[in-house]
């Protein structure tokens, strides 16, 4: 991603925002809230058009004119709210979209076996066991929801994986889980954006470290490079929290 | 595969979860109850089931059409308005025209599913509620149907369909009775009862399963079809559960919205030409109210009003309920007009049992 803008109108949603990430990496993203990472990530997966700016994968030029054309070359995304659809069972949402295909006689129906199937294996391979294949997604835990999106991301393909703020909601035990996956998807070979604004929860899995700020990076570091604090100060505007902690605590 | 954490579910709550579940002990009670009313009445004699089972079967054709989009997410109140406007476009073609009949039918199905594209392209390109969109539609097509029919006989029945019909291939698919043989060899086995007086002793009082039903049937089935085995059908959960979740995974939201629409559309022309065959008319009134009873059989039948749930043949019972009471009503001697009362009171039951079924399921507390 080269110097990417997004303006929607007279907002200048993202000016002039660089980014990368290699296969086997997890490159987080953080940002405050309104920095831009929303735009960003919806730039990179074919929601919105970039005003100007180019994006490349593996050497050659991307255009996507829709979230469809972005998953085809292997850019998935999970939304925080909107992975999953809580009235449908886990198998069809898991195959939302990607439905396997068998014939009868002259008709097409979905294979419910395959379906079924794959859909137990991929959810044992991350920690979760269901009761049954069509029980609904609403009875599963918002950290289950999250490493279902992310499992089926992974069985169609995805050589990139854009995560949105998939631990913002959760406790600390599914935050875990949800952690630990993103971790087995990297051992793949597979690159993750991983956006939030939680440092802890970046710096427990991330390789690399990107800042956005008003709607530009602030730079990028690796692991060894950077410390906690250093990273929550850079998210708040280069305002040193620790300082103003001690004088909120001392002005009360 | 065991994990402390999974509570093992009794299957009760199991069949509850189903949406049908509602609709089936609903119409076990109702034939139990009518049973025992009306059980002497002649409502289950053959030509009492053939009465109940033909009205019955016309609620099941729009009902599977307003199921599937009402799973979809959407409404369509137009349902009534475009069932005297297909009948009047096909009386108008055929009688004051003179087109042969299955000309005027097959126009009638063209500009029905085109209305029908219509409500579906205005919804989708605007944004707004199809309950807005479609009540718009409610009226202009009821104007439109006795506007014509008023210009063109200056009268808003328009009869004669019958004799205009007769030798045409197409209108006996809607019209017509199959089975006749079988229902002669019924009565000549004594089974069902014969006319005793008249210009058809001899004959059975009930002649043979009309195509109404026929289509009523085959409609259910193909709904049922596409809703639980197809990837179309996965696709209509996923747009009425949540378009934008949807989108961003590739479903076709706007197409599949669009096609249920027509489909929609679709299911009131069939409405509407059964109808005018059995009748040998049209007239401007018809169809009234039958977009809400189409939502009310959906309801019934544990479909979700805000969509992504819901169920054919729960939508089909719904009808069989519908029916069944309506006329139940009648065989037992009931003041008809408390009939109405029945509807809404069912109405609300079966909602306030959906919402607390979608709790269960979605783990809501």
């Amino acid at each position: 991603m080269k110097n990417i803008e997004k303006h929607f109108g007279s907002v200048i949603a993202l000016n002039g925002v660089s980014f990368d990430v290699y296969p086997g990496e997890v490159h987080c993203l953080l940002g405050d809230n309104g920095a831009g990472k929303s735009t960003f990530i919806k730039t990179m997966s074919g929601v919105h058009k970039p005003s100007s700016g180019q994006m490349f994968m593996d050497g050659v030029e991307m255009k996507f004119s829709s979230p469809r054309q972005a998953m085809e070359v292997g850019i998935a995304t999970v939304y925080q709210d909107l992975a999953m659809i809580s009235l449908m069972s886990v198998t069809r949402n898991f195959w939302m979209g990607n439905e396997p295909i068998k014939k009868f006689g002259p008709f097409k129906v979905m294979d419910f076996d395959k379906a079924n199937q794959v859909t137990m294996a991929e959810m044992k391979k991350m920690g979760i066991n269901l009761r049954e294949p069509d029980q609904a997604v609403g009875t599963l835990s918002g950290g289950e929801r999250q490493s279902v999106a992310i499992a089926r991301a992974v069985y169609f393909g995805a050589k990139l994986l854009i995560l949105d703020e998939p631990t913002s909601a959760l406790g600390v035990r599914q935050t875990a889980n949800v952690l630990d996956n993103i971790a087995k998807v990297r051992k793949q070979g597979i690159g993750v954006v991983f956006i939030t604004h939680n440092v802890r929860h970046a710096m427990a899995v991330g390789d690399r470290f990107t800042v956005l700020n008003r709607g530009k990076t602030l730079g990028t570091a690796k692991k060894d490079e950077i410390s906690m604090e250093e990273l929550q100060n850079m998210m708040a505007g280069g305002l040193d929290l620790a300082a103003r902690n001690d004088s909120i605590l001392g002005s009360v | 595969m065991n994990d402390e954490r999974i509570k093992s579910v009794s299957s009760l709550k199991r069949a509850m979860v189903r949406p049908e579940l509602g609709a089936v002990a609903g119409a076990v009670l109702v034939f139990v109850f009518f049973f025992m009313v009306a059980g002497d009445s002649g409502m289950f004699s053959a030509k009492g089931v053939q009465n109940w089972t033909i009205v019955s079967a016309q609620f099941a054709i729009i009902a599977v059409g307003a199921c599937l989009l009402m799973i979809a997410g959407e409404f369509d109140l137009s349902v009534g308005s475009m069932i005297s406007f297909a009948g009047i476009i096909i009386a108008i073609l055929s009688v004051q025209w003179g087109w042969p009949v299955w000309i005027a039918i097959l126009v009638a199905f063209v500009v029905c599913i085109g209305l029908g594209a219509v409500n579906g392209y205005i919804v989708i390109k605007t944004g707004l509620p199809s309950f807005i969109v479609t009540l718009a539609f409610l009226y202009i097509l009821r104007g439109m149907t006795i506007w014509l029919s008023i210009l063109t006989t200056q009268k808003t029945i328009i009869g004669g369909v019958k004799k205009a019909a007769e030798g045409d291939w197409l209108a006996p698919v809607f019209g017509g009775t199959i089975f006749t043989g079988f229902f002669q060899w019924l009565a000549d086995m004594e089974l069902i009862d014969t006319f005793t007086r008249g210009t058809r002793v001899g004959q059975p009082v009930v002649e043979g399963v009309p195509m109404l039903v026929v289509w009523a049937l085959g409609l259910i089935i193909f709904g049922h079809w596409l809703l639980t085995k197809t990837r179309f059908g996965n696709w209509i959960f996923a747009v009425g559960g949540n378009a934008q979740a949807a989108h961003y995974v590739g479903v076709p939201v706007n197409r599949v919205k669009m096609l249920m629409f027509m489909f929609t559309a679709f299911c009131a022309c069939v409405f509407a030409t059964a109808q005018v065959m059995e009748f040998g008319s049209a007239a401007a009134d018809r169809g009234l109210l039958k977009e809400f009873e189409a939502i009310i059989c959906v309801v019934i039948g544990g479909a979700l009003l805000t969509g992504g749930y819901g169920s054919v043949v729960g939508a089909a019972l719904g009808a069989l309920i519908f029916g069944v009471v309506q006329q139940g009503l009648f065989f037992s001697g009931v003041e008809s007009s408390l009939f109405r009362v029945f509807l809404g009171t069912i109405l609300i039951l079966a909602v306030v049992f959906n919402t607390y079924i979608r709790r269960i399921i979605t783990g809501e507390r």
